[in-house]
């Protein structure tokens, strides 16, 4: 059977690691590389860089980043933001990443999930979803960094995009980031039943029980966090030893 | 000096960075010659197995790989580890490398394909057996199946695999395996031939130090 993953999240914009809460608010801090190799030296199982500029302009830099990043790291690397075009799959993957994760550019042009999987294979693409309750009890997925709601059942999208050929569903809910009161268990429940591929859990997590129940009550794959990690909360290797007392198959 | 054979398949840098991180003097290269001198080879590989081979065929290396690789230590890597077998089942049967008896074709198992994320590895222990009908104490039975490349590394340790095709090959050219619904090959082995269905140069310190092990072989 599979590990379940432990995946720290990197926020980027102009070169350096920020985070911000609730999507707004950013605050700054830290070389992108140095924060990267501390987290594989926690045991990281995989690390997503987030470039939130997501400008044309600083593609160049993020794949600059991530090329200095896989000469350190020998985990898959994942990087995502603004990424709207096959060339930008090319760019990223040539500098280094394994994966490369997709969220609006999707949702306004879903071939471009079937284009990037026929090149590079379904492997490398994942499909970010930033999903926000609405009052009828159903999810919307959000466009451009959770500022838009594009008015799509993101559950429905969710199996879409399997369908289109994403590797795996980044999935994030917004109305749980950054409250650190638990990930978003019937959000997740949703979508991993109707998706075909692995599912990161993102948004919401606060303390260790929140890692072990979202494996055990959810179909999650992989667990994401970004603040939790960035501001020394818990260290991956606490997570990761929790999860081993909980029963949870970790990679040690 | 290890060779990482270049064909036009992608990730060849991946394995480059870790072979530059482990201080391992390396090339990437599509010359003939280049591969004759090298001291061992790296056949890495992603896409579809007769993509592979038809790159491999366009650069003319196949006859190269089949001659250096009984000659020198020689690991395939994902899809450089499937080409190793005689034919691959993906899209069309397509004659491989023919350097380990035994065909690629799909996992069939009820888990999500494709096989993607951090698997635990569990040793061939035929190769155990092989050593009791030599009259060996248990005391005497190295930590691991007797591959080289899996010095120094705890069975039960996690690697990362990403395919959805897998090796079919008979016990004695196993040295690892990994369990997925089914019983997958993850690591194998024929004389100087190595092949692994993960990465090791994603594996963190577990696939760093199987490629210091095979660094170790070439020198």
């Amino acid at each position: 059977m599979l590990d379940k993953r432990i995946i720290p999240c990197l926020d980027v914009r102009d070169g350096k690691v920020v985070k911000g809460v609730n999507f707004v608010g950013i605050k700054e801090v830290g070389d992108p590389v140095a924060c990267a190799e501390a987290y594989n030296a926690q045991g990281a199982d995989e690390i997503v860089f987030l470039d939130i500029t997501a400008t044309h302009e600083h593609r160049k830099t993020m794949a600059d980043m991530v090329s200095a990043a896989a000469k350190r790291i020998f985990v898959p690397l994942t990087v995502g933001g603004g990424i709207s075009a096959t060339e930008d799959f090319a760019l990223l993957l040539r500098a280094g990443a394994d994966k490369v994760s997709v969220n609006s550019a999707a949702l306004r042009n879903p071939a471009l999930i079937a284009d990037a999987a026929e090149k590079f294979g379904s492997q490398c693409v994942v499909v970010a979803i930033d999903a926000r309750k609405m009052p009828d009890g159903s999810w919307h997925a959000y466009e451009a960094g959770g500022r838009r709601d594009t008015g799509v059942d993101a559950v429905a999208w969710a199996k879409r995009a399997c369908e289109l050929g994403a590797g795996e569903i980044l999935l994030t809910s917004m109305d749980a980031d950054g409250t650190k009161a638990g990930f978003d268990l019937p959000l997740l429940k949703a979508v991993t039943a109707v998706a075909p591929v692995p599912v990161i859990a993102s948004g919401g997590c606060g303390t260790l029980r929140h890692f072990s129940e979202v494996f055990e009550e959810t179909g999650a794959d992989a667990a994401l966090a970004a603040s939790l990690f960035h501001y020394k909360e818990l260290t991956v290797g606490e997570v990761k030893a929790h999860l081993r007392e909980r029963g949870i198959p970790v990679r040690l | 000096m290890i060779a990482v054979i270049d064909y036009g398949a992608g990730n060849l840098f991946s394995v480059q960075n870790a072979l530059d991180y482990l201080g391992l003097e390396n090339t990437i290269s599509s010359d003939r010659d280049v591969l004759k001198k090298a001291d061992g080879l790296i056949l890495p590989g992603v896409g579809a197995f007769p993509d592979a081979m038809g790159m491999l065929e366009k650069r003319g290396l196949i006859g190269v790989i089949r001659e250096e690789a009984v000659k020198k230590p020689f690991l395939g890597i994902c899809l450089g580890m499937q080409v190793l077998f005689d034919k691959g089942f993906e899209f069309r049967e397509t004659d491989g490398l023919g350097l380990i008896p035994g065909r690629v074709d799909k996992i069939v198992c009820s888990e999500k394909i494709p096989h993607m994320g951090w698997n635990h590895l569990s040793w061939n222990h035929l190769s155990w057996s092989h050593l009791r009908w030599n009259h060996l104490s248990w005391n005497h039975l190295p930590p691991h199946s007797g591959c080289p490349l899996l010095n120094g590394i705890p069975e039960g340790s996690s690697v990362y695999f990403v395919h959805s095709y897998m090796a079919f090959t008979d016990e004695e050219n196993l040295a690892a395996r990994c369990s997925y619904g089914v019983e997958i090959p993850a690591l194998v082995q024929r004389g100087s031939v190595f092949g692994a269905q993960f990465h090791p140069e994603k594996s963190g310190e577990v696939g760093l130090l199987m490629l210091k092990n095979f660094g170790g072989l070439t020198k």
